[in-house]
Parts: C-alpha cells; sequence; structure tokens
C-alpha cells in the first residue's frame, strides 16, 4: 500500500470527526454568548500573564502578590494619576491589586477544580468499575459531604484547619471532590454495561487499560462541563470566604480580599455616598466578569456537547 | 412498594447519614488540643476556669472512640459548648438568632418560587424571544454575581445614597423599644411580634430593614430555579400530550397553564433540596453583609474571631436541617410522582 491511498483513507476515517469538529465549531460561532464567555476568559488570561508588565512589583518586594502601599492611612483615596483605581483602606494600591488578583483568581479556580477533579475522578472509577462494598463506602463518604452545604463545611474547615489562603483551597478540595465522583461514577456504571467493555475484556485487556482506554474517554464528557461551570464558582465560593475573613490576609492580592477591607467604607462620607465606591465596585466587578466567563463557557460546552441538546 | 413503606425505608436510611455527620464534626474537634476542645463541653461561666476537670470528665485524653461516645451523649443532651463570641452556651446563642433567620427566610422563599417558577415559564414558553434572552441573561447574572458585592451595592443606593432602607434589624427608637419591659417577644420575629403587641410601627421598622437581605436572599437562589423550570418546560412542551392539547383546539393559555406547566413543576420539586443548601448558606453571607443579627452573622462572627464550639455547632445543625429538608423533598416527590416509589 503506497503512501497515497493510505493518506486518502485516513481522511475517510477522519472525515465524521471533522465534520463534527466543524458543526461544533459554527454552533459555538453562533452562540454569541459563548463568544463572550471566551473573550472574557481570554482578556483574563492575558492580564494575568502580563500581570509583572502591566503592574512591576516595587524593586524592594519579597513577594509580588503582596500589594505596594503608599503610607498608612485607613481611608480610602480616589483614583488619581498615580493610582489610576484608587487605594484602598490602609492605602493598597486597587489597580496593583486588580491586576494581581488575576493570578490568584486562576490559581484558586484551577487548583481548586483539577485537585477536585482528580480526586474525584480516581474515587468514581473505583467506585463504579468495581462497585460492592468499595462503592457502598464511597457513595455513603460522599453522602455526609452532601449532608453539608458547601460553603459552610468549607466555613468550618477554614476554622478548624487556620485562617489563610491555602487552607481555602484545601477546604474547597475537599467539599468539592465528592460531586465529580457521583458523577463520572453514574456514567461508567452506564459505560460498563456497553459491549465494547465486554468485548475488550475477552480480547483480554487488563483493568487499567480497559478504564484508560475505553471507559474514561466515553465517561469524560459531562465532567468537564461541570468543570468548567465550577471554576467559575470555585473562584466565586473562596470570595465567599474571603469576605468572612476567612482567607488571604490584608494586603494580599485577593479580589475578595479586597472588597472585604473596604467594608467598612461603603457608606461614603455624608453628602458624599458614592466617595469611596471604587474600592468595592472595581474588585467586586472582576469577580463578576471572570466567573461569568467560565458559565458562559459552561453553559456552551453543554449545549454544544451533550449529544442530546446539541442538534436541537 | 406503598408509600409508607417509602417513607419508613427513607428515615431508616437517614440514621447512618446523621451518624456520619455527627462523626464528620468530631473529626474537625480532633484538630484541637485537649485543653483548646474542652470549650466544646463548657456549659457555664464556672466551667471555664476549671479546664482540667473537664478534660478527665469527658475523657478527652482518652482514645478517640470514647471521646466520640462522650461527645454524642453531650450533643443529645443538646449541649453543643460555650461560645466565647456571644459569652453563652452555642444552643442557647442560637435558639436567639435563629426566628431571625426564619423570619428572612420566610420573607424570601414565596418570592423566589413565584418569581421563579412564572420566569422559568415565560422563557421556556417564549423561547428565543427577548423575554427569554432577558430571563437567561438573568438567570447566569445570578449565578455569577458574588452576593455580598451586590449587598454592597444596595446598601451604597438605597441607604447611603437614598436612604429609604437600612441594614441592621431595626432602627435605633425601635430597637430599644423591643427590648423593654413593654414588649412581649413572642416569636423573635419583629414584623410579627410588632402585630401582635399592637405596635404597627415596629412591624413596618422591621420591614423597612429586611427588604434589602430578602432581596438578596432571593437573588441568590432564584437563579437555579429559573435555569431548571425553564428546561424542566421545554421538556414538557415537546411532549406528545401537549400537541394532543393543541390538536384539541385548546388556547395556548391553557395548554401551557394546565397541561406543560404542572408536569413540568415536578422534577423542579427535587431541586427544593438544593434551594435549602442555598438558603442556609446564602443567610450566612447575607446577614453578615446587612449585620442582621441572624444565625448565619452569629455563626460568621464566630468563624472570624474563631470560636470553635460555635462554628462547629451551627455546622452540625446546618447538616441536620439539609438532611431532615432532603427527606422532605424525597417523601413529597415520592407522594406526588408514583413512579418514584414503585420503581
Amino acid at each position: 500500500m503506497n503512501i497515497k491511498t493510505r493518506l486518502r483513507e485516513f481522511k475517510a476515517g477522519m472525515a465524521p470527526t471533522i465534520k463534527e469538529l466543524k458543526f461544533t465549531l459554527s454552533r459555538i460561532r453562533k452562540n454569541p454568548l459563548s463568544i463572550i464567555g471566551i473573550g472574557i476568559i481570554i482578556f483574563f488570561v492575558a492580564v494575568a500573564i502580563l500581570a509583572p508588565v502591566l503592574a512591576p512589583p516595587p524593586p524592594t518586594s519579597r513577594d509580588p502578590y503582596m500589594i505596594p502601599r503608599d503610607g498608612f492611612w485607613s481611608e480610602p483615596k480616589p483614583p488619581s494619576p498615580t493610582h489610576p483605581f484608587g487605594t484602598l483602606p490602609g492605602q493598597y494600591d486597587l489597580y496593583y491589586g486588580i491586576i494581581w488578583g488575576t493570578r490568584t483568581a486562576f490559581r484558586i479556580g484551577i487548583i481548586v477544580v483539577a485537585a477536585a477533579l482528580a480526586i474525584g475522578l480516581t474515587m468514581g472509577l473505583i467506585a463504579g468499575y468495581y462497585g460492592g462494598i468499595i462503592d457502598e463506602l464511597m457513595m455513603r463518604f460522599t453522602d455526609i459531604i452532601f449532608a453539608f452545604p458547601g460553603l459552610i463545611l468549607a466555613m468550618a474547615l477554614v476554622t478548624a484547619l487556620g485562617k489563610n489562603l491555602d487552607n481555602v483551597l484545601l477546604a474547597l478540595v475537599l467539599v468539592g471532590w465528592p460531586s465529580y465522583t457521583r458523577v463520572i461514577r453514574g456514567e461508567v456504571m452506564r459505560v460498563k454495561q456497553e459491549d465494547y467493555i465486554e468485548a475488550s475484556r475477552a480480547a483480554g485487556c487488563s483493568d487499567l487499560r480497559i478504564i484508560t482506554k475505553h471507559v474514561i474517554p466515553n465517561a469524560i464528557y459531562p465532567l468537564l462541563i461541570i468543570a468548567s461551570l465550577d471554576i467559575g464558582a470555585m473562584v466565586l465560593t473562596a470570595a465567599a470566604l474571603s469576605f468572612l475573613g476567612l482567607g488571604a490576609s490584608q494586603g494580599y492580592a485577593d479580589w475578595g480580599q479586597m472588597i472585604s477591607v473596604s467594608r467598612d467604607w461603603i457608606t461614603g462620607k455624608p453628602g458624599q455616598p458614592f466617595i469611596y465606591a471604587h474600592t468595592f465596585l472595581i474588585p467586586g466587578l472582576c469577580i463578576f466578569a471572570f466567573v461569568l466567563g467560565w458559565n458562559l463557557l459552561g453553559d456552551a460546552f453543554r449545549d454544544i456537547l451533550d449529544p442530546t441538546l446539541r442538534r436541537r | 412498594m406503598g408509600l409508607k413503606t417509602f417513607v419508613i425505608r427513607r428515615i431508616l436510611l437517614m440514621i447512618p447519614t446523621l451518624i456520619g455527620v455527627t462523626l464528620l464534626i468530631f473529626a474537625l474537634t480532633q484538630l484541637f488540643t485537649p485543653s483548646r476542645r474542652a470549650m466544646i463541653y463548657v456549659t457555664n461561666t464556672k466551667e471555664l476556669n476549671a479546664i482540667e476537670e473537664i478534660i478527665i470528665k469527658y475523657h478527652l485524653n482518652d482514645p478517640v472512640y470514647v471521646q466520640y461516645y462522650y461527645w454524642v451523649i453531650q450533643v443529645l443532651q443538646g449541649n453543643l459548648g460555650w461560645s466565647q463570641t456571644a459569652n453563652m452556651p452555642v444552643l442557647q446563642a442560637m435558639m436567639q438568632t435563629i426566628p431571625a433567620t426564619v423570619e428572612l427566610v420566610i420573607f424570601s422563599i414565596p418570592l423566589t418560587i413565584l418569581i421563579g417558577i412564572w420566569l422559568g415559564v415565560k422563557s421556556a414558553s417564549h423561547r428565543d424571544s427577548i423575554i427569554d434572552h432577558l430571563t437567561r441573561f438573568l438567570a447566569i447574572t445570578g449565578y455569577s454575581l458574588p452576593s455580598f458585592w451586590l449587598g454592597f451595592m444596595l446598601i451604597s443606593v438605597f441607604y447611603a445614597w437614598l436612604g429609604w432602607l437600612a441594614p441592621f434589624r431595626l432602627g435605633y427608637e425601635a430597637n430599644a423599644f423591643v427590648y423593654s419591659k413593654s414588649f412581649i417577644r413572642y416569636t423573635g420575629m419583629n414584623t410579627i411580634d410588632g402585630i401582635l403587641n399592637g405596635q404597627l410601627w415596629i412591624s413596618l421598622d422591621a420591614i423597612k430593614h429586611i427588604i434589602l437581605p430578602v432581596i438578596v436572599l432571593t437573588v441568590i437562589s432564584i437563579a437555579l430555579l429559573i435555569r431548571v423550570m425553564r428546561s424542566s418546560m421545554l421538556e414538557a412542551l415537546s411532549k406528545g400530550y401537549i400537541t394532543m392539547a393543541r390538536a384539541k383546539g385548546l388556547s395556548n393559555q391553557e395548554v401551557i397553564n394546565k397541561h406543560a406547566r404542572r408536569n413540568a413543576l415536578i422534577p423542579v420539586i427535587t431541586l427544593s433540596g438544593l434551594l435549602a443548601a442555598g438558603l442556609l448558606t446564602g443567610v450566612t453571607i447575607t446577614e453578615t453583609v446587612f449585620n442582621y443579627y441572624g444565625v448565619g452573622y452569629y455563626a460568621a462572627h464566630a468563624a472570624m474571631r474563631v470560636d470553635i464550639p460555635a462554628v462547629l455547632g451551627f455546622s452540625l445543625f446546618t447538616g441536620i436541617v439539609f438532611v431532615v429538608a432532603n427527606l422532605i423533598v424525597d417523601v413529597t416527590y415520592a407522594y406526588i410522582d408514583p413512579r418514584i416509589r414503585l420503581g
């Protein structure tokens, strides 16, 4: 067989895949909301990458995530040429905090979701594939985690472990993984019934090979959709914990923390109710846009990837 | 399986979960040294100075399962420990603050359900119209909005600028009056107590203070409801019996209200559990934003000041409330939809 016929065969074999891919792309193009979502995420990615250029840390700083301060006066200052977004209570530069806060937001969202996904996937695969007593024990354990509203369990965990951002991440992972376990378990139990699993077992494949080559590729889509929606949700929960004073310490470039410190200033001065509004409006807008971006993206993914909704 | 057997089975299944809930909370207590953990057993100020005795009395240096046994007995007797932030036992502090939270939730739930279902139905029955796009935008905004930030903006506009509405539970005068001897606090809910005492101005003042938290709490929980109602309604509208109803010549209004909506509501019931979780989380944030002194405010402030018994007590409380709420949801669902209990 020469290379030309092989290439032609390959093309013919790939045709349905390419057709589906083109269809998917056309669906993305037709859905204006998903374009907005992608745009927002790309914007934040760019800001996060360019952070050292957009807001160079002062040469004396040891940790770029600590916002430089211009004095110690508690009253926030409105935007000015030296501080384009104004300053926070304690004279932390708001602009600097926003720029570096983008990196913090990505760190929270991606680390938490990736870790929870890894744990959830492993547990769910084991529970769904082997079933029996392991499955039963794991499901009862997830039941216990599910018996608490997530934020409240996370709040208790952070209080017990100690108040800082790392513990917020840890708490969110501990609270977050069971939902992935449940979803993947259900998918695995569905896939397990399929003939091709039976066939590969008959062909003598090992469990590991069946799981990695046949089960995961067929079970993972719903999980990816949930994960993209969760990146936003996790950032939102982390912000709420920061607001409750359980997250990053004062002066750390974290949007939630920045809103939290401006709490005492939201009512403004007599006669000038909005004079300090920048201190909470700007970081809040960032959290909102960031979470909105991920939600729009996740929504679009769901409509596009879910075969039952795809062709409607 | 009849409904009765279903309910009994479901209640029995709840027991291991509840035991699990206590195990998890107990596991958290193990992160602390015995002398810090002792606060979880203290019931009065006298015992605060006798930590050593507490450690011996409740076997805090013994193996874990012995400790668990003594702890569960304490919890079952309603002793959740001493709250240093409230300067009283945790259970007492929670009992004092729960009515305020219930008041908030009572105002918020009907709003959420009525508006949520109405918008979900409108959105689905006018698919791809302006109403649909606006509603979906509203839902996705509600998903993405940091609730405390929304609260700040509302305070800034309606309190600081316009001066119409206010944070806290009551104004200065009303507060002084409510805690004076001439006012009897029947329920602990100011709007109701005001009417019961014949002091309408107290109720009006309470309403003025409750509007903003109710708005925030509603916005938090409504997004999910709109979304599920919409997709459930779309599903129902694509069914054969809808085509049948239309073929019979029923008006669009009748088809939607009598045929589609009723069937679309069933899956929404399963959502109530999630809504309950949203409310429990929501009150914690909302009450903190508005300095509305309910149980969520109490727990959040306890967490900030590392008042461990209070935080664990509150977590245990929410865990139990949530498990029971889910039980009620499941039973209602089985009652409405026989396929569940028979299947």
